[in-house]
């Protein structure tokens, strides 16, 4: 093919301007997949009526004391536990130092309109941090070796105040961004 | 053979005039009729044939299940009930599609194993094992997509538990587990890209599988004496009629051995759990995959300590894609020249030692990594009383039945009250299946490196000159042991 052409041409090949044609050719068609790339990539991400779904307002009144509510925010599973005054001093009463995920009960809290801390109430993610299973609680009559939650899946203990004490996960359940709309409701968003 | 002649000659003017233009009975013949095979294929050979079989018919049956099915969290559940009870003949067809992918990975593993045992990787094949390879893996991708679409316990929390896997990905971990999920959780918008994923993905396997059969065309099949084909006239047969009879016997053995699953036990390799519709608030008790699956779930769990810096949980992902990882390289990994482990003794034991490391795997994955192996050396509990005394905590234990728990209660009464006794029944330690397994995951690339030293050590028995010679010496053998019986 090479040789015809230049043969057509009398030899006289201009090697730069093809050079040029070629690789503006090339980089047109790279940065066009390129563009494309970035879109079918980018339409994964979530969508924005998935991202507007994700808070939610929870009357707290009514958590059963000794027991938890859970609500799905944008499909993510929360804990509201309501707790008596025994797990509250469980949860407050230990060694800060011997955990694995250190944090003390009132880092775990967010503060009401008043600026006190509402330590009955206990807002926690409710996605296991090991694989993301959906640990059980007193509603399931299980609540693990320290009374807070227990994970089924590969056996994780959460104590009362959501910290992880015994088993694979690596860190306490999340608290998640929420705060006291009123004394009876909290504002919860992912 | 590559290259081997075209032994095909048009007979009328009308296969003339179209082999000139588009020459496709040419390709036909050469490739499926006339290519010279050899001709001590075993049956272990045969499970090409049979995965064929099982793509097309997974192929086949999931189209028309689309037909039926709807991807949305809403729908998806009850519109597989309404093919199990309401689509004329749905029943069979769910039932052949969801026992055809176990079928078609208990194929895929023979598949493989008997790759390694001939060692049909070896030069020249190493592309042709590096494409059964990537098959596998887009197997594997299929299989965990196509399992979510029914929308059951085990589907949501089972998908839920390998995106998760993702998330243990350093730094951006969190935002490629978002991406996958297209929001913060498993929602309608998953399953539908995993549905539409799902329906892609068999055709690139079928577009593998025709480079792996290309990358087959170029040397030619291996042999159970792994000796290369010296002499075409002699040492092969035509792949029809003498493969396409034998791929066939054992493709109707096969598919027997398929419909007693499908039409005696249809449920028996799935999960109970999976006919209740997905609830993201409750976990089923016991999330496994498919038993396909399982050894690498085994692997997965069997990492429980941290390594320096790299978490547990991410060093037990890094060991499950490294224990598929592994098989991509294996071609340069086994150092010796020898290919069929038939003359190789030595590594010939650890392969079977292998394929006992994969089952054992597989029920390890099966079973609650905290329960005992052997149920009978499992000692008995105790019980624990933890307390404060002095701000210091404090156990106490008792052994023994009821009247240990009587003990315990009336100890635990007897402290005072800022004590904070709580009870708890500790296991006896005991050889549990976490162990096992992390035993295993040990012997599994345990082999891949023994493979490298065997090589270089290993003294192989004497190889046949010639796979004619080995026909000939084993017929000998068979007739002078006839002899003595007549």
């Amino acid at each position: 093919m090479t040789d015809q052409t230049s043969l057509e041409h009398g030899g006289a090949v201009d090697e730069d301007r093809r050079n040029f044609i070629h690789i503006a050719t090339g980089a047109a068609a790279f940065g066009g997949a390129a563009m494309f790339a970035w879109v079918a990539v980018d339409q994964w991400n979530p969508a924005a009526d998935t991202k507007a779904a994700s808070a939610l307002d929870v009357d707290i009144s009514k958590v059963p004391l000794g027991s938890e509510i859970r609500v799905l925010i944008g499909g993510k599973p929360f804990f509201i536990r309501h707790r008596t005054p025994a797990e509250i001093s469980m949860a407050e009463t230990v060694n800060v130092a011997s955990l694995r995920d250190p944090q003390t009960d009132d880092e775990r809290l967010h503060p009401m309109p008043n600026g006190e801390l509402n330590r009955a109430i206990l807002i926690t993610s409710g996605s296991c941090t090991h694989l993301g299973c959906v640990p059980v609680g007193p509603a399931q009559g299980n609540t693990g070796d320290f009374g807070g939650w227990y994970c089924p899946c590969h056996g994780s203990h959460y104590d009362t105040s959501g910290r992880i004490r015994k088993g694979p996960a690596p860190r306490n359940l999340p608290v998640p961004n929420y705060r006291y709309v009123s004394d009876s409701v909290v504002n919860i968003s992912l | 053979m590559s290259g081997h002649e075209s032994s095909y000659t048009p007979t009328n003017a009308f296969t003339r005039w179209l082999d000139t233009r588009l020459p496709i009975i040419r390709f036909a013949q050469d490739t499926a009729i006339n290519f010279p095979t050899p001709k001590n294929l075993n049956y272990w050979w045969t499970f090409g044939g049979i995965l064929a079989v099982c793509l097309a018919t997974q192929i086949i049956t999931g189209v028309i299940l689309a037909m039926h099915y709807e991807a949305s969290v809403d729908g998806a559940f009850a519109s597989v009930e309404r093919i199990m009870r309401d689509v004329p003949y749905g029943w069979l067809l769910r039932y052949i599609h969801a026992n055809g992918a176990s079928m078609f990975f208990l194929a895929v593993y023979i598949h493989m194993f008997r790759g390694l045992y001939y060692g049909s990787y070896k030069a020249p094949r190493e592309i042709l094992w590096i494409l059964g390879c990537v098959i596998y893996l887009l197997m594997m991708g299929t299989a965990f997509l196509g399992y979510m679409l029914p929308w059951g316990q085990m589907s949501y929390h089972g998908s839920n538990v390998i995106t998760g896997l993702f998330g243990a990905i350093p730094l951006i971990g969190e935002s490629i587990q978002t991406w996958l999920m297209g929001g913060p959780s498993i929602g309608n918008q998953t399953l539908q890209r995993f549905f539409s994923l799902h329906y892609l993905l068999p055709f690139m396997i079928a577009a593998v599988v025709i480079l792996h059969v290309w990358a087959l065309h170029v040397p030619g099949n291996n042999n159970p004496t792994g000796v290369e084909v010296q002499d075409v006239e002699k040492e092969t047969v035509p792949f029809h009629p003498y493969y396409t009879v034998k791929d066939a016997f054992a493709i109707v053995i096969f598919l027997i051995m398929f419909a007693v699953f499908v039409f005696y036990a249809p449920n028996v390799l799935g999960h109970a759990d999976n006919y209740v519709e997905a609830n993201p608030l409750v976990t089923p008790a016991h999330i496994v995959p498919e038993w396909y699956l399982l050894p690498f779930y085994a692997i997965l769990r069997a990492i429980t300590f941290d390594l320096g810096p790299i978490p547990a949980k991410l060093l037990g992902v890094l060991f499950m894609f490294a224990a598929i990882a592994v098989l991509f390289i294996l071609p340069w990994l086994d150092t010796s020249k020898v290919k069929s482990m038939r003359y190789r003794p030595v590594a010939k034991q650890f392969f079977f030692g292998f394929v006992a490391t994969c089952l054992l795997l597989g029920w390890c994955g099966a079973a609650n990594p905290d329960d005992a192996v052997i149920k009978a050396l499992q000692g008995e509990p105790k019980l624990v009383v933890s307390y404060t005394e002095n701000e210091v905590e404090v156990t106490s234990e008792y052994k023994g039945g009821g009247e240990a728990y009587h003990d315990a209660k009336s100890f635990m009464d007897s402290l005072p009250a800022d004590a904070n006794p709580s009870l708890s029944a500790v296991p006896a330690p005991t050889f549990q299946f976490r162990h096992l397994s992390l035993i295993l995951t040990f012997c599994y690339f345990g082999f891949f490196v023994v493979l490298f030293f065997i090589g270089l050590t290993e003294k192989p028995k004497e190889v046949p000159e010639s796979i004619h010679k080995s026909v000939l010496k084993r017929h000998k053998a068979s007739t002078a042991t006839a002899i003595p019986a007549e």
